[in-house]
């Protein structure tokens, strides 16, 4: 069935059936290739997108449950052809190894900074641990996120 | 053809042997190498080529002169380089990008050798139509073959370009400079560019002997902290790893997996599949799949084919060590040869010595769970196939897949692009003759793509083994005997860097009951960690500080340094272990690396959690190539080896895998990482070695050091403490 889904800022028409996941949606229907899928089971943090701001799996979320709500994927962090301050701080540190993981992380990361801009280590540990990096870059992806956060507050003043 | 699931018990052994085989320098395969030199320069426009040669082929066809009367390139080149006349160089070489960011690395040594920009240099990896042919990415061998390689052949083209532009000013060579892509001339002050060099050139030169290379010392791109190339294609999403290529019409495909190992297809119904809309259903021997034009409808058509399987009766991880204590049935299943190490009389040692220690160490088999799963996108155009799949090996992917459909090597085109890791796990291409054989039935692309059960279950795992080791030393700490029987997990790093005048060391085969095959440092990880085990029991057995009693029984000076540097960091021996707080320490030699680690442990006496709370890493490759990159390798490794250190485990039974999830299969996480200190010991006046391996061995056994250090229970298996601490 149609579902009008509103990915970073545009209104994209799909078709599909109501239970089939987002992230197929996003990888397949609309060529949003940068979201990965890691798992399909909702344990490795790989396939995250914001939904209304928030970080969820793409992989569980049905397109049913998205359809009508903002939804941002790594694609949709750039502004006029300048990165994120999280993309740019995980640039910056390198805070990858292969980087398939990254940009689920980059987009757990901006979560968590929209809901918590000076988050302590332990919430940092907290709100990642759903995110897996096999590379285990873990002590990177942490400096990146408090970069991102000084960066984030830098440009706010 | 071979249904891929029945070959693949095979392959895991192979790659061991395969691997083994590279350590021992054996030489190089045969080459199918049939670009032709008009192709190369249609293809890539006029301009400068360097080739290299690794055999004495350079010699017998007049290495060195050019070779503008002939049309064939060589047969043999390991890598090529071209400026073209734009100024760009592009450079060929076989070896694929799977995280260890050698993309970047050896882009600094040609930049370095070359006198070239970074940005003015692409690599061209991993395409068995465009690449020369080369054995595989694995063993930590790119950094010092590949290097040095394409060290040579960019110090050959700044040659050719020198001599080019002395021949245009009609001067001595000997007066120009290379530098930034340009050649001066300083007492005339004429300057031209690379490019403007090339321009009508359609030149080959050959590696004509050994060009003057610059010494570490003096290097000014390579040895620094140059960032990753295309950086930010991995921070935008737009990079394109093989589950995210796509080509007009493709179909997902999907493979109905047996119900257990060993399994053999008695029936197929496949008519509920067989009627969903756009849906082609394969069968071929034992292999079965579906083909869709989306993902929901293949995955709903394979679990609507009802298959009949029948397996024999299989072991179970209860019996494992067991199990793999029993000699092989294999005879051609080996290492080609008995890795056994005889020094001296292990029973003279024995008696001689004022203790002795006999102890058992286990081995888990463990998942290499990339985060991306084996994917293949294979395409059919008369009669030749191309797939894009991740592997470490793509040559040796396409001569399977030339095999498997009977058509000619030249037929087949492999291209690996940067990959989402392998940690050794990919040196098989699984996926791609399950795509291939899907694209061929329905003659259109179709792309596959493992989902994570399959990942757990198909893959082949890091061996499991058992290892025993007898000891004995005397009062004063001298190591006298040493025996080490290692059944199943390998030979790698299985000899002792320890001074013993007794040894006997051996590896025994045994019949996996899993498919397995490389990981990272191979069976390095299991050897020290029973090693660096044993060698703390003994500390204690004698009342020794554990550096200590290392530190005596060891003359390698790279070893010792790194130990002293580990140590010095962490501040060891600076506070006592207590019952909630351990320090623990190990270290060894593999793969021209020199690893020493320390661990910091707390115990939480209540719930009798292990918690790692701080690493560090000494560590000495030789010369480092790119600080940056490689601490963040012997980072990653190390904190890696936390998860077979501690949890990762396969749990298996009857022909099934019974963790096949991230939710069941514990693998480090954030709050797994402890603080991390990596000291690197930059030896320039020695040649580079590889580094994606060593540094992840001295973790296990350093975490277990740390744990009887604050306990007093020795814990002799991995994973150490995979439901917590157990009672004393």
């Amino acid at each position: 069935m149609p579902f009008t889904l509103l990915v970073n800022g545009t209104e994209r028409k799909v078709e599909a059936a109501p239970e089939e996941s987002l992230l197929y949606v996003l990888r397949d229907n609309l060529n949003l290739t940068g979201t990965k899928y890691g798992c399909g089971e909702g344990q490795c943090g790989a396939c995250t997108v914001l939904l209304a701001g928030r970080p969820v799996r793409s992989c569980i979320t049905p397109v049913s449950a998205a359809a009508g709500k903002p939804i941002t994927t790594i694609e949709g962090l750039e502004r006029d052809g300048s990165l994120h301050p999280v993309q740019e701080a995980f640039l910056k540190v390198e805070a990858f190894e292969c980087a398939y993981c990254t940009s689920g992380m980059i987009m757990s990361a901006v979560g968590l900074l929209s809901r918590n801009p000076s988050p302590s280590d332990e919430q940092m540990h907290d709100f990642m641990n759903g995110n897996i990096c096999r590379c285990c870059a873990y002590p990177r992806i942490l400096e990146a996120v408090k970069q991102a956060a000084n960066l984030a507050r830098e440009r706010a003043r | 053809m071979t249904p891929p699931t029945a070959s693949l018990a095979l392959n895991g052994a192979h790659d061991l042997a395969l691997e083994n085989a590279e350590q021992a320098s054996i030489p190089k395969l045969g080459f199918h190498f049939e670009l032709q030199r008009r192709e190369f320069f249609k293809l890539m426009g006029g301009g400068l080529l360097v080739g290299m040669c690794v055999s004495s082929l350079a010699q017998e066809s007049g290495g060195g002169k050019n070779r503008e009367s002939e049309d064939d390139l060589p047969t043999a080149l390991s890598a090529w380089l071209h400026v073209a006349e734009d100024g760009k160089v592009t450079v060929f070489t076989g070896k694929v990008e799977v995280g260890q960011n050698i993309r970047t690395s050896l882009s600094q040594q040609v930049a370095e050798e070359l006198r070239a920009p970074m940005e003015s240099i692409r690599l061209v990896m991993g395409d068995t139509a465009l690449t020369p042919f080369d054995m595989g990415t694995f063993g930590s061998r790119t950094t010092p073959t590949m290097g040095p390689r394409l060290r040579n052949v960019a110090a050959t083209a700044r040659e050719a370009l020198i001599g080019l532009a002395a021949e245009r000013w009609h001067v001595s060579r000997n007066t120009l400079v290379a530098a930034e892509g340009r050649i001066t001339d300083p007492l005339s002050r004429r300057s031209i560019s690379y490019g403007e060099l090339s321009r009508g050139q359609e030149l080959v030169t050959l590696i004509p002997g050994d060009p003057a290379l610059v010494p570490p010392k003096e290097w000014k791109i390579a040895g620094t902290a140059v960032p990753k190339v295309d950086g930010r294609a991995f921070v935008t999403g737009q990079h394109k790893y093989s589950p995210d290529m796509s080509r007009p019409g493709m179909l997902i495909g999907k493979i109905v997996r047996p119900a257990a190992f060993q399994a053999t297809l008695v029936s197929v119904d496949s008519s509920e599949a067989a009627k969903m809309p756009g849906v082609t259903v394969v069968r071929d021997g034992n292999f079965v799949g579906v083909t869709a034009p989306d993902e929901a409808t293949a995955t709903r058509a394979a679990q609507a084919i009802r298959a009949e399987w029948k397996a024999p009766a299989q072991s179970s991880d209860a019996t494992l060590f067991a199990d793999l204590r029993k000699p092989s049935t294999d005879d051609g299943a080996n290492y080609g040869g008995p890795p056994r190490h005889v020094v001296g009389s292990i029973e003279q040692g024995l008696a001689s010595a004022d203790k002795t220690l006999q102890q058992t160490y286990t081995i888990a088999y463990i998942a290499h769970a990339p985060l991306e799963p084996r994917a293949a996108l294979a395409e059919w155009s008369d009669g030749k196939l191309t797939v894009w799949t991740g592997t470490q090996r793509p040559f040796a992917v396409r001569d399977d897949l030339a095999q498997m459909f009977r058509v000619p090597i030249a037929n087949v085109r492999v291209i690996v692009p940067d990959t989402g890791a392998a940690y050794g796990g990919k040196h098989t291409g699984d996926a791609a003759p399950e795509a291939a054989r899907l694209a061929k039935a329905t003659g259109k692309p179709v792309r596959v793509v493992w989902t994570r059960e399959e990942e757990f279950t198909w893959a082949y795992f890091r061996p499991a083994g058992v290892i025993d080791v007898k000891s004995g030393v005397r009062r004063d700490g001298t190591l006298v005997a040493w025996q080490f029987d290692n059944y199943n997990s390998g030979p790698s790093a299985i000899r002792t860097p320890y001074n013993v005048a007794n040894q006997k060391i051996e590896f025994h085969d045994s019949d996996s009951p899993l498919r397995q095959g490389s990981y990272r440092g191979l069976a390095a990880t299991a050897n020290h960690f029973a090693r660096e085990t044993h060698m703390d029991e003994l500390a204690h057995l004698l009342g020794m500080d554990p550096l200590e009693f290392r530190l005596k029984n060891l003359n390698d000076p790279r070893l010792t340094a790194v130990f002293h540097a580990a140590a010095e960091k962490f501040g060891w021996g600076r506070e006592k272990s207590s019952a909630t707080r351990g320090f623990g320490i190990a270290g060894g030699v593999e793969k021209g690396g020199y690893v020493a680690t320390c661990a910091e442990v707390a115990i939480d006496a209540a719930t009798r959690d292990v918690a790692v709370k701080r690493l560090v890493v000494a560590f000495d490759c030789g010369a480092v190539v790119n600080p940056d990159g490689l601490r963040n390798q012997v980072m990653g490794a190390a904190v890696q080896g936390l998860g077979g250190g501690l949890f990762e485990a396969i749990r298996f039974d009857n022909g099934k895998i019974t963790n096949p999830h991230f939710a069941e299969y514990r693998v480090p996480r954030f709050k797994d990482t402890p603080q991390v200190e990596v000291v690197l010991l930059d030896r320039k006046d020695l040649p580079p070695a590889g580094a994606g391996e060593t540094p992840i061995v001295g973790t296990a056994p350093a975490v277990g050091n740390a744990i009887f250090a604050a306990t007093g229970i020795r814990l002799r298996s991995l994973p150490l403490v995979p439901d917590g601490l157990p009672k004393a």
